[in-house]
């Protein structure tokens, strides 16, 4: 027996993957040129499937601030912010994050993912409970299990399955705390914060929202869905992700709760790794200030995902229930979603596979994600090789069916 | 065999053919991923169905336990408790 045996299945498919000489797991981009054009070999690709929801990767002011940072400070701080010690910039980032929500309280971790490890595993302690949105990302997952707190899961969406565990939950010990999302990740839905809220509140329960998709993307100055539904007073925490609008790396945590700083010291997701390189950190902060000095990109945003978003509708393709900038197509298959995925980025268009079991109900999709800095013509364009390589694929009617209807 | 844990089983049994949708061979020796063929998020989904006709939630800690079907009738019993 050897120590990857166990992995056998999954390597069977990942080699098959990779001797058809097209495995979207292991994509190298040789060269990007922009937010929304890279190069692989001698192909030039349009870039659908980089969660560039602002296009800020490239933004010169952006790019000037990191690269002063690193003239500044260095390349990295070899340290956690516990043990070495915080940079000023970690410092005015954290401020800038609560300035921008509005609340008191501000904290850096060094990826999304490590967000919301740190968030979920300090907050509910032993005798607590995490009730988690069934669709929710790995990360929360996994936050969540890196505590002592018993999980349970509530369908997605569904404000009177969580009412329903909070009552079973009623008669316990301990704090509750509801986890869910801005938009998914995976169908670009939003949640229904606002009945959300009001079963949260009936239950005496905390609520945290990641606004890892939706920053940026919602609500009036930008801050979510927290914001866009009205609800953001009763929002207890809002985990986020700088990877996505943001153009960097890292995630954060923002609340009002009095004694949050306390996390600093027991979160240790936090506590345990480097902090982020001050290149980073100083990228990330302005990148904020494009975010809440620039509503056009967001308005631009809004103008093309309703573009591919309708442009796929319109050939006939099964999308999720809203368009958002996460636009995924539903294939039949996950052999249907290589192949379409493959024909895609041989034609010059990237976008992304997913499979189960990270997409909810065994569902196989081809998902794009849309940026700001798409022009028109580059969504006509990703939308003509859907329907190109759609109707090769006799997964959509053909052309001259579609016009008759 | 107590009679609640009969009734939870003919319960788990009816939940997995009907989630299925076809015709299988089911005992409590059953693996539910390596017989069935489900991922860890198809279990816990067939796990909500039970939840739901029964009234109680399961913790994933003690989904993560289960790899038979006899070991769930188990987990679902005693979360059950005196009722």
């Amino acid at each position: 027996m050897g120590l990857f045996d166990k992995f056998a299945p999954t390597a069977a498919l990942y080699n098959q993957l990779e001797n058809a000489g097209a495995n979207p797991f292991n994509v190298a981009f040789e060269q990007v040129l922009s937010p929304t054009e890279a190069r692989i070999g001698d192909r030039a690709i349009l870039l659908l499937g980089t969660n560039n929801y602002l296009g800020l990767t490239y933004d010169p002011a952006v790019m000037a601030k990191a690269i002063e940072a690193i003239e500044l400070f260095g390349t990295g701080t070899t340290g956690s912010r516990i043990a070495n010690g915080s940079y000023d910039g970690h410092i005015r980032l954290e401020r800038a994050l609560a300035g921008f929500y509005g609340r008191k309280h501000a904290m850096v971790f060094s990826t999304g993912y490590q967000a919301n490890a740190g968030v979920l595993s300090t907050l509910a302690g032993k005798n607590d409970h995490l009730i988690l949105d069934a669709d929710s990302h790995a990360s929360i997952y996994d936050g969540s299990h890196l505590g002592h707190a018993q999980v349970t899961r509530f369908r997605h969406n569904d404000p009177d399955d969580l009412a329903k565990r909070l009552r079973r939950l009623a008669g316990m010990p301990g704090d509750k705390v509801v986890v869910v999302e801005g938009i998914y990740s995976m169908l670009g839905d939003t949640a229904p914060l606002r009945e959300f809220v009001q079963v949260k509140k009936e239950w005496g329960a905390y609520l945290v929202v990641d606004e890892a998709h939706s920053l940026g993307v919602l609500g009036e100055t930008g801050r979510g869905l927290a914001e866009a539904q009205g609800v953001e007073a009763d929002v207890d925490f809002i985990v986020g992700t700088f990877s996505k609008s943001l153009g960097g790396v890292g995630g954060f945590c923002v609340s009002d709760l009095d004694g949050f700083d306390i996390l600093r010291v027991t979160s240790r997701p936090y506590m345990f790794t480097a902090s982020l390189p001050p290149s980073v950190v100083a990228a990330t902060t302005e990148a904020l200030h494009q975010l809440r000095t620039r509503p056009a990109l967001r308005r631009q945003l809004r103008d093309n995902t309703g573009r591919l978003y309708a442009g796929l509708a319109d050939l006939g393709f099964s999308l999720g229930p809203e368009p958002n900038p996460v636009v995924s197509a539903i294939m039949p298959s996950p052999e249907a979603a290589f192949t379409f995925w493959t024909r895609l980025l041989e034609a010059g268009l990237y976008t992304n596979v997913s499979l189960p079991p990270a997409t909810p109900k065994g569902m196989a999709l081809l998902r794009s994600s849309v940026s700001a800095a798409h022009t028109l013509e580059q969504i006509d364009h990703a939308v003509d090789l859907f329907a190109q390589i759609g109707r090769e694929m006799g997964l959509i009617a053909p052309a001259q069916v579609r016009a008759a209807q | 065999m107590d009679s609640i844990a009969g009734d939870i089983r003919s319960t788990i049994f009816d939940t997995l053919r009907t989630s299925l949708g076809k015709p299988v061979e089911l005992s409590d020796q059953t693996n539910i991923i390596n017989d069935l063929g489900l991922d860890s998020v198809a279990v816990m989904d067939f796990v909500m169905e039970i939840e739901d006709r029964l009234d109680i939630s399961v913790p994933l800690d003690r989904i993560a336990e289960v790899e038979t079907i006899g070991d769930l009738v188990a987990t679902v019993r005693d979360l059950k408790g005196g009722i």
